[in-house]
């Protein structure tokens, strides 16, 4: 495993921009080749045991939380296919096969949330991917420094919100009385009660997930922006290229790595779709596009108690993501070049 | 070099787009700060957008006057500084350990951490382990399961990685111990990261609700979040309700739009001050692989 630049572009400046972006994580993973210490033999864990000891007593307390909080519940999800009871071990009382898998693959529900969830993943990836990459742009128009500091600063501001906030913004903006509604009622529509309409219900999600994180999703973007080579757009220029095919054939190019990690990022988590913020705006009304795998499954293990069940559906939908992030990764390393590790 | 009128139009245009953008961004905090000082009957017929109709500060003084309220905003504080010392402490020194080169199985403890950002418990096992460690209804429950962020785990490794190995070795020859050398060398000149991370994490922690809706049923432990989330479900219950819960649920709106500003208060004063401060935190993490 080792990180996969542009195999077309071998120059540094393009290879150490933002492309391992967020996923300084993926990219930490990927590095393990230039780890070892060149020139030194690799001391023996005895020895190294005896040289580090401090390092590692260092390490115990976050490791413990690594253990107890991320790798025991891992470990836990045995329980999708053993019985569990409340009260009991963790890990459950007695194995039952795939019970509560087959339970799953035949309830009607399951599949409707299943559904909702691609739905509403693919509509986020369509829109709520695209609009930073086209807030940037427009930014990186704009000729007055302060007005762009300004836009930007303003932008950011919705990342830094609750979740319990924005979901409360939203229930007064789209409730009867609210600024919508008042919209509806002066160009002399019937009030609609957004918030009770399943029909309604991804509208509401995919502007409310564009408007809470466009501004925040152009940071890198920017960054990526100041990075493209200023003599290229000369050269372009010189070419007779007007603006817009400056941005076709520079700027778009120039961020493309940048683009394709968040992508990559993006369908890794394209299943992870905003449960908290479905949890607090959506109501039994709207169920039949607002309900998706993890409401359901929460639903279904902490309001029924049915732990075993739930965490069968809880594991689907993990190894679906695990499967879609590796996929997505090797598709973009096959044919553009360009992959997390 | 002369701009074509075409594209003169297109930064008129674009100027105006985002100050369009700016607007939607900010409309909505407006229209709740405007709410908050309105009077009930004119939220209730719909006219309340941009400026308060029929100023008032009886909401906030009823809002303020309540105990709850009080209490609720306390434990957000406390939750908040407990949960982010916690933070500091073991993201601090696992980023630290990890940063260093020729330490044995670093690749390993990498490994470890950056394994669960793809793959995690998931809701139901860890809601499991957390009753079965008995942490329920208690400050454990809030403070512990997300002590360490591995986004921001990667960026204090990428600081410390970037620190000059010369002063430390230095220092190991002056006799320092490695706690000595991590305490009074590397801390001191990572107040940027620290800073950084402090508010990263505080941030998330005062935003944060699930983890106490999960855990938590006794009221008197309930974070100002979930005092927020308790009077926007109760207020859509009552609407739905129709005309008999009419009343109810306009107070509701009402003492919602306040319990909303108070709660983002603290974070729009310090907004200003803190965001460069996560942009940069944000480049750090990624710009360094």
């Amino acid at each position: 495993m080792s990180l996969h630049e542009p195999t077309t572009a071998p120059d540094g400046a393009r290879a150490t921009g933002p492309e391992a972006a967020t996923s300084a994580a993926l990219a930490a993973k990927a590095r393990k080749g230039d780890r070892a210490p060149k020139g030194r033999a690799k001391l023996s864990w005895r020895k190294s045991i005896r040289r580090d000891w401090q390092l590692y007593t260092l390490v115990l307390l976050p490791l413990a939380f690594f253990v107890i909080f991320r790798y025991l519940p891992m470990a836990g999800n045995v329980i999708a296919f053993r019985r569990f009871q409340p009260g009991g071990s963790i890990f459950g009382e007695e194995w039952v096969g795939l019970r509560y898998v087959e339970m799953f693959l035949n309830d009607p529900t399951f599949w409707n949330v299943f559904g909702n969830t691609l739905t509403i993943g693919l509509l986020s990836l369509i829109f709520a991917f695209p609009a930073p990459i086209i807030l940037a742009l427009l930014l990186n128009e704009v000729r007055t420094r302060y007005f762009k500091r300004f836009v930007q600063t303003l932008s950011y501001l919705p990342h830094f919100l609750s979740i319990v906030i924005i979901a409360g913004m939203l229930l007064q903006l789209l409730s009867l009385e609210g600024t919508v509604n008042q919209i509806v009622r002066a160009v002399g529509a019937e009030p609609v009660p957004f918030m009770q309409r399943p029909e309604w219900f991804r509208a509401v999600y995919i502007s409310s997930e564009v408007w809470q994180t466009v501004g925040w999703g152009t940071i890198l973007y920017l960054a990526a922006l100041t990075q493209i080579d200023q003599s290229l757009y000369e050269a372009a220029r010189i070419d007779g290229a007007n603006r817009w095919k400056q941005t076709l054939h520079v700027t778009l190019p120039g961020i493309r790595p940048t683009m394709i990690t968040l992508l990559i990022l993006n369908i890794g988590t394209f299943m992870a779709v905003g449960f908290e913020k479905i949890l607090l705006i959506y109501n039994p009304l709207t169920y039949p596009t607002a309900d998706v795998i993890a409401t359901y499954l929460y639903r279904v293990g902490l309001e029924s108690n049915n732990f075993s069940y739930a965490a069968a559906i809880g594991m689907f939908e993990a190894i679906i993501g695990l499967t879609l992030i590796l996929s997505a990764n090797a598709i973009s390393r096959r044919v553009v070049g360009t992959s997390l590790w | 070099m002369k701009d074509s009128r075409g594209y003169r139009v297109f930064q008129i245009v674009n100027g105006v787009v985002l100050l369009g953008v700016v607007f939607v961004t900010l409309y909505p905090f407006l229209n709740i700060i405007a709410q908050s000082f309105s009077g009930e009957t004119f939220i209730r017929a719909g006219q309340v957008n941009l400026v308060p109709l029929g100023f008032n500060t009886t909401t906030y003084q009823l809002v303020m006057g309540d105990e709850t309220f009080w209490r609720s905003y306390g434990n957000t504080v406390l939750y908040t500084v407990v949960a982010t010392a916690i933070a500091m402490l073991l993201t601090t020194t696992y980023a630290y350990v990890i940063s260093k080169k020729g330490i044995r199985g670093r690749g390993l403890l990498i490994g470890i951490a950056v394994f669960t950002m793809f793959f995690n418990g998931g809701l139901i096992p860890n809601y499991v382990l957390i009753s079965s460690l008995g942490l329920t209804n208690s400050i454990w429950a809030i403070v512990l399961p997300n002590a360490i962020s591995v986004f921001n785990l990667l960026v204090m490794k990428a600081f410390f990685e970037n620190l000059p190995s010369e002063l430390e070795e230095a220092a190991q020859i002056d006799g320092l111990s490695t706690y000595g050398i991590l305490l009074r060398i590397v801390l001191p000149l990572s107040k940027a990261v620290i800073a950084t991370m402090v508010l990263f994490y505080a941030v998330t922690f005062w935003n944060s609700w699930f983890q106490a809706f999960l855990y938590l049923n006794q009221q008197e432990l309930f974070p100002v979040t979930i005092y927020l989330r308790n009077l926007i479900a109760g207020a859509s219950t009552a609407s739905s309700l129709g005309s008999g819960g009419g009343d109810l649920a306009q107070v509701a709106s009402n003492v919602k739009a306040v319990t909303m500003v108070l709660t983002v208060l603290p974070i729009l004063c310090v907004y200003p001050f803190i965001q460069r401060y996560f942009v940069s935190g944000v480049m750090l993490g990624s710009v360094k692989g």
